[in-house]
């Protein structure tokens, strides 16, 4: 008996087999509860008469949706299309915002958070209040003002105001540019910039290691400019400018439902406008906070260090501060950059057709697909995110600091 | 993310919840101590709040008449305010009891849904509106329009259906919130604002100048609208079916909230077993026998209710029109409590 005991209390004691106890009984655990979910899922779904699978995936979709990137990639079409071309058009709506969101909300983002630290009052002072009124508004009421404020700024249908008289215009039914159309033969231009990029890439890398080796300094970026914008040019012309532009034709006359732009160009919804501009200018204060945070953690010394070596202001900033701060900037960054992608969805309220408002909303109206259809929106924003985040992990193990 | 939060705890309380959830809806309410209503999120004659929060309207008021059979008190209700895309995700996740939400019955949302759908308690068609300057006429003549709507509702596609039958093009701007319909349509976003005709009737007055709107003649589509419930109660149902027959059967009996006492007395045996006196229909069902009298008595017949919400004397200013009884020109049918 007392034997018995004192073996039952040696396992316990031991700390391997106590680690593989706890596991075994952490594992069955979750096992049981999720065969628990699955099987109450089904119980439920039976009871509300509902099957489940992805069948409805190649039915037709019966509604229409605004023109956009998505739409017009998928060729979108009332009655020919699936619900599957829907997710797509989803997808890509809600990519589009988010990666030209993450761009100007780092641009403007760094700005700020560098302007939060002038020595200039007025600078500094409007960088804080930027800052303090964007971060504290809730994101939904700051859609809802670009939104309305976009709308309330612009002519009618029927008006316009010509960015570029005959070429870029905009109204209340969006933003018009022109579409570029490649030729035969624009190939070759495409080909002379790859070509371009490979050189720059190169005297780069030479530029860098002469310098490391004579310190003397060769004007690399300027150099690599030139060629990124020269050689592709001088190709597109010599082969005959094998580029087409469609222009949107504006309409004075005609019936009065089919005044104002026409189909042709591209095509900037308000909608995206609005959306675009509120996410990037929420996110952007973040981030500002981000980036003043970061560069103040950067030890006083270094800025010291840097003058007494003789540098300015700027090669301080540049050189010696962003670096460092970089390395602390970076982490707290991809968080911003998960949630811009994620806020997207607001998007809904103001009537852009990204993933939630079509797929998650319009169509899981009509085929009632709850499950399937959350998890294939889930895993669209998982995906989004696993990706921001291995791109930036990347990015954090080129900027951290490595010991020499 | 509200909303994205919001149909996540659907599709939770789907997975999660235990298999009584979608059986027993009476015992859950009067355990509770009160229906849960699902409404909109303000339309105005169908279910709106006014300032102190009190909700009234042609689909709160068959709110307020289950309670009434219920509980015996048509206060014995809270209200769900909730969007067209939330609204059949809280209902089969058990956030309501009754869906009364200027809720279209249509074929999939029946079948496919896992709704059923208690009755009809008004006959509606979407309509369109556009405004005055446009010069438009017919509803033929909007080639090119832009239109704006709600998601998650049968207009996207029946707007569609419609333009595709009569060969125009167009560009649908949809919306989550009518709210953002109407100001959308007021900056001029759109041409076209449709949705049901009573929804246009309703929303019209939010327009900074309603005088400057028109509706179009053409009625595109049928839009019967009527409460709805989870299947799998057949109980429940037939509660929420029967306090909305009850309202036309009082109004055919020619009782309202003004005379039911006093008819209580009547012998007329259609009205006894309506109010009661005679049979055990109420008990059959579990609730109590003075069930429809309760009703009547404190929420009124269905042509009261019509007259206060969205009659000729309100803002609404809808005629009966197919809301008629069927003995007045109508389509108003109530099976006989017998």
């Amino acid at each position: 008996m007392a034997s018995e005991k004192s073996i039952f209390l040696s396992v316990l004691n031991d700390t391997r087999s106590r680690s593989l106890i706890i596991q075994f009984l952490l594992l069955a655990g979750i096992v049981l509860g999720f065969s628990w979910i699955v099987e109450n899922t089904i119980t439920n779904l039976a009871a509300q008469n509902k099957s489940v699978g992805f069948g409805f995936l190649s039915q037709t979709a019966g509604f229409n949706i605004q023109t956009t990137l998505g739409t017009w990639m998928f060729d979108y079409e009332v009655g020919r299309s699936t619900y599957l071309d829907v997710y797509y058009i989803g997808i890509v709506n809600t990519f589009v915002v988010a990666f030209f969101g993450v761009l100007a909300a780092t641009v403007i983002g760094f700005a700020f958070g560098i302007m939060r630290l002038s020595h200039n009052f007025v600078i500094r002072s409007f960088a804080t209040v930027y800052v303090e009124v964007l971060r504290n508004i809730p994101l939904l009421l700051q859609m809802f003002f670009w939104y309305f404020a976009v709308l309330s700024a612009l002519p009618d249908k029927r008006g316009k105001i010509e960015i570029i008289p005959d070429i870029i215009g905009i109204n209340i039914t969006g933003l018009y540019i022109p579409s570029a159309h490649p030729q035969d033969g624009f190939m070759a231009t495409v080909i002379a910039l790859i070509v371009a990029a490979v050189l720059t890439f190169f005297i780069n890398r030479w530029a860098r290691l002469r310098q490391q080796a004579t310190g003397q300094i060769f004007p690399a970026f300027w150099v690599g400019a030139g060629l990124l914008v020269g050689l592709p040019l001088i190709v597109f012309l010599v082969t005959g400018r094998p580029l087409t532009w469609v222009i949107p034709e504006f309409l004075e006359t005609g019936p009065i439902l089919r005044r104002g732009y026409q189909d042709g160009g591209i095509l900037v919804i308000p909608e995206m406008m609005a959306i675009w501009l509120a996410l990037s200018l929420y996110t952007a204060a973040f981030i500002a906070e981000i980036v003043r945070a970061g560069i103040q953690a950067v030890n006083k010394g270094q800025t010291e260090a840097s003058s007494a070596l003789g540098l300015r202001r700027g090669p301080i900033l540049r050189l010696v501060i962003i670096p460092q701060a970089m390395r602390i900037i970076i982490p707290p960054l991809t968080s911003q950059y998960l949630n811009l992608t994620k806020n997207s969805s607001l998007a809904v309220a103001i009537a852009y057709p990204e993933l939630v408002s079509i797929f998650a909303g319009t169509a899981l109206n009509q085929v009632g697909k709850e499950i399937e259809m959350i998890f294939m929106m889930m895993s669209v924003y998982l995906t989004f995110s696993i990706a921001t985040a291995m791109f930036m992990n990347w990015f954090n193990a080129r900027a951290k600091l490595v010991e020499r | 993310m509200k909303k994205l939060a919001y149909a996540l705890a659907g599709l939770a309380s789907i997975v999660f919840a235990t298999n009584a959830m979608a059986m027993e809806t009476l015992g859950q309410v009067k355990d509770r101590g009160h229906v849960q209503c699902g409404v909109s999120q303000g339309l105005p004659g169908f279910s709106n709040a006014d300032d102190s929060g009190n909700w009234t309207g042609l689909d709160v008021d068959l709110c307020r008449a289950v309670a009434a059979a219920v509980f015996g008190d048509s206060e014995k209700v809270e209200f769900s305010p909730l969007s067209a895309k939330q609204r059949f995700t809280a209902l089969s996740s058990g956030e309501i009891d009754i869906l009364s939400r200027n809720t279209t019955w249509t074929m999939t949302r029946d079948t496919q849904l896992g709704l059923n759908f208690a009755g009809v308690n008004y006959y509606d068609g979407q309509g369109m509106m556009v405004p005055k300057s446009l010069g438009a006429t017919s509803g033929l003549e909007l080639d090119g329009a832009n239109i704006c709507t709600n998601t998650g509702t049968t207009t996207e596609l029946n707007i569609t259906d419609y333009f595709r039958a009569n060969n125009m093009s167009f560009n649908l701007v949809a919306f989550e919130k009518a709210d953002e319909v109407v100001s959308a349509y007021d900056a001029g976003r759109c041409d076209v604002y449709t949705t049901d005709r009573s929804g246009l009737a309703a929303q019209r007055g939010k327009l900074t100048n309603p005088d400057d709107h028109v509706v179009l003649p053409e009625v595109i589509s049928k839009e019967p609208l009527g409460p709805v419930v989870r299947q799998g109660d057949d109980n429940w149902f037939n509660i929420v079916r029967w306090s909305l027959n009850a309202t036309i059967n009082a109004e055919e009996l020619g009782v309202d909230s003004g005379n039911v006492d006093q008819m209580r007395n009547d012998d007329n045996p259609s009205l006894k077993r309506l109010l009661g006196t005679e049979g055990n229909f109420g008990e059959e069902i579990g609730i109590s026998n003075d069930w429809a009298y309760n009703i009547i008595k404190q929420v009124g017949n269905y042509g009261e209710s019509y007259e206060k919400h969205v009659g000729e004397n309100t803002p609404l200013k809808l005629a009966r029109g197919v809301n008629k009884l069927w003995k007045d020109g109508g389509i108003l049918y109530a099976a006989p409590i017998r």
